[in-house]
């Protein structure tokens, strides 16, 4: 069972998922190895929120498996779920709270004291430049700011998977390339794993990993080099044409 | 660093970093409760409005005979305070439970689930963490109440607060648990007319209930099956301090069945917050 090779970041094992009879995952299966920025890329409605939840445990695997450095997620959330630091899709800071309230409740529900969560809160804070707002309202941040609030508190546990939900919607063109250097530096310095889902195809870089889920399904996965290699493309973006345009050719004769 | 064990367990958390879980999500609860001040003001004028107007009112209709706890006639004023502090307590949980799900607060139920602490424990301290803020409303009241002549004895503000507690948790978890089950109610408003009105006015809050007996028999039975006529009741008895064992006995089992309910409820295994997520949660 135990190979000589430490567990994968993450292994998404024939995870199926459907609400009540509409199917929303279907067999979907791959793996992140540590230290790698991989980018989960799928239109809306692809199934990246619902991948997300399960992956947090919000939602039970019906079908399939999914370990977070071999820990399984329905067997032992706990082992798993602390290794793992979540940046939701839809805005979950406390508004009326201020960035520094918001840092140390959240480090508490990681069992992190007051002084040590300040401490990295500041640590943290500095590094994403809004140690000077810490006393502010969450309110009176721009949508820029609290993106990199909440990318701040997920790293505050120390986790050594990052899993992102769309993080850059609704963020202009300086704080996306911002966060994305920010997470990128992360992979490099730390060595920590990130699973980063979005629809904009521009934010894959030749160096990523990348998963195309697409209506539920995972058409290709790997390093980018190979995956635009494997489908004969020039570069990622035609290689999502071509396997999601394959994916809606093929229903008639051959799944893959 | 990275041994060749496939699963490596790292130290489960100890005692001190549940308290410091627990401490954190009290303390949040207490700065929220803060922070809104509309929350507060009108948790508080709730019942004064039925303290001041209704009780007025009605102090002349209703002639309320000596019944225990009470040793001498009572002002009417005086027979509803223990309902309204039960009634203080279940806005609170109902309010703390379904904010969090309705409102786009949807996102901080999902940051108190993904914490690695069981899922258990952490609702659990959700729901002593309301109890708390509704303990605080509950005094607030009683101190404006104590102008307006409700004076109990000194000592019944000591030994009302186990019962509190115990009412609080009860009416949170039954808060809760609603907000899990109930997919149909989509706001306050509903809620208020299917669970608090019906709850509120079968109950021993505002009528003594050999008074309800004599109007209606099957009323009677229903207010006595009713959870909140035991909050009532236990409180009533505490304040002065004295213990009603029935209605202890009864708010203890609801309490014990509500929190089960509820910790299911938010199993993932069960399904019900993903059918939920499925209506609105993800936006």
């Amino acid at each position: 069972m135990h190979g000589p090779t430490p567990p994968p970041a993450l292994t998404v094992e024939g995870v199926s998922y459907a609400y009540g009879s509409r199917p929303a995952l279907a067999d979907v299966t791959f793996t992140i190895a540590p230290k790698t920025f991989a980018v989960l890329l799928g239109l809306n409605g692809a199934g990246k929120t619902t991948l997300f939840s399960l992956i947090t445990r919000l939602f039970a695997t019906h079908s399939g498996q999914i370990r977070i450095f071999g820990h399984d997620v329905a067997r032992t959330p706990g082992d798993a779920l602390r290794l793992v630091g979540v940046v939701f899709q839809s805005r979950t800071l406390d508004l009326d709270l201020s960035v520094m309230q918001n840092l140390i409740y959240h480090a508490a529900l990681h069992g992190i004291g007051r002084r040590e969560a300040r401490r990295r809160a500041d640590e943290l804070l500095t590094q994403i430049a809004l140690a000077d707002r810490a006393k502010d309202k969450v309110r009176n941040l721009s949508g820029g700011q609290m993106r990199r609030v909440e990318i701040a508190r997920a790293l505050l546990h120390r986790p050594r998977l990052l899993v992102l939900d769309e993080p850059t919607v609704g963020l202009d063109v300086q704080s996306r390339a911002d966060i994305l250097t920010h997470m990128r530096a992360l992979v490099a310095r730390e060595g920590a794993s990130v699973l980063w889902a979005t629809h904009l195809i521009d934010e894959v870089a030749p160096g990523d990993d990348v998963v195309v889920l697409h209506k539920g399904r995972v058409l290709a996965h790997g390093p980018v080099a190979r995956v635009i290699a494997d489908t004969g493309a020039s570069d990622i973006r035609g290689a999502f044409a071509r396997l999601t345009k394959i994916s809606l050719a093929d229903t008639a004769d051959e799944a893959a | 660093m990275t041994t060749d064990v496939a699963v490596r367990t790292e130290a489960r958390f100890s005692a001190p970093q549940y308290a410091i879980c627990l401490a954190g999500i009290i303390w949040r609860e207490g700065l929220r409760f803060l922070h809104q001040r509309e929350r507060f003001i009108s948790a508080l004028v709730r019942p004064l409005v039925w303290l001041f107007i209704f009780a007025a009112g009605f102090r002349q209709v209703l002639g309320v005979s000596i019944i225990p706890p009470y040793e001498t006639y009572v002002l009417y004023e005086v027979y509803i305070t223990p309902g309204l502090i039960a009634m203080i307590q279940l806005f609170n949980g109902m309010q703390s439970s379904l904010s969090m799900v309705y409102d786009r607060e949807m996102g901080n139920m999902r940051t108190l689930l993904v914490s690695p602490f069981p899922r258990w424990y952490l609702l659990s301290s959700k729901l002593i963490a309301g109890t708390a803020v509704s303990l605080l409303q509950v005094y607030a009241f009683l101190f404006i109440a104590w102008f307006w002549e409700i004076e109990p004895p000194p000592i019944g503000y000591l030994t009302v607060i186990p019962a509190l507690v115990l009412t609080g948790l009860m009416l949170g978890a039954l808060g809760m648990l609603i907000s899990s089950v109930i997919t149909q109610l989509e706001n306050f408003a509903g809620v208020m007319n299917f669970v608090i009105f019906p709850m509120f006015f079968a109950s021993s809050a505002l009528y003594p209930l050999w008074r309800v007996q004599e109007g209606s028999p099957f009323l009677y039975y229903v207010c006595q099956a009713n959870p909140f006529t035991h909050a009532t009741e236990l409180i009533r008895f505490a304040l002065y301090g004295q213990i009603n064992w029935i209605s202890l006995a009864v708010v203890c089992g609801c309490t014990a069945v509500f929190m089960v309910g509820a910790i299911l409820a938010y199993d993932p295994a069960r399904g019900l917050l993903a059918r939920r997520g499925d209506r609105g949660g993800p936006a």
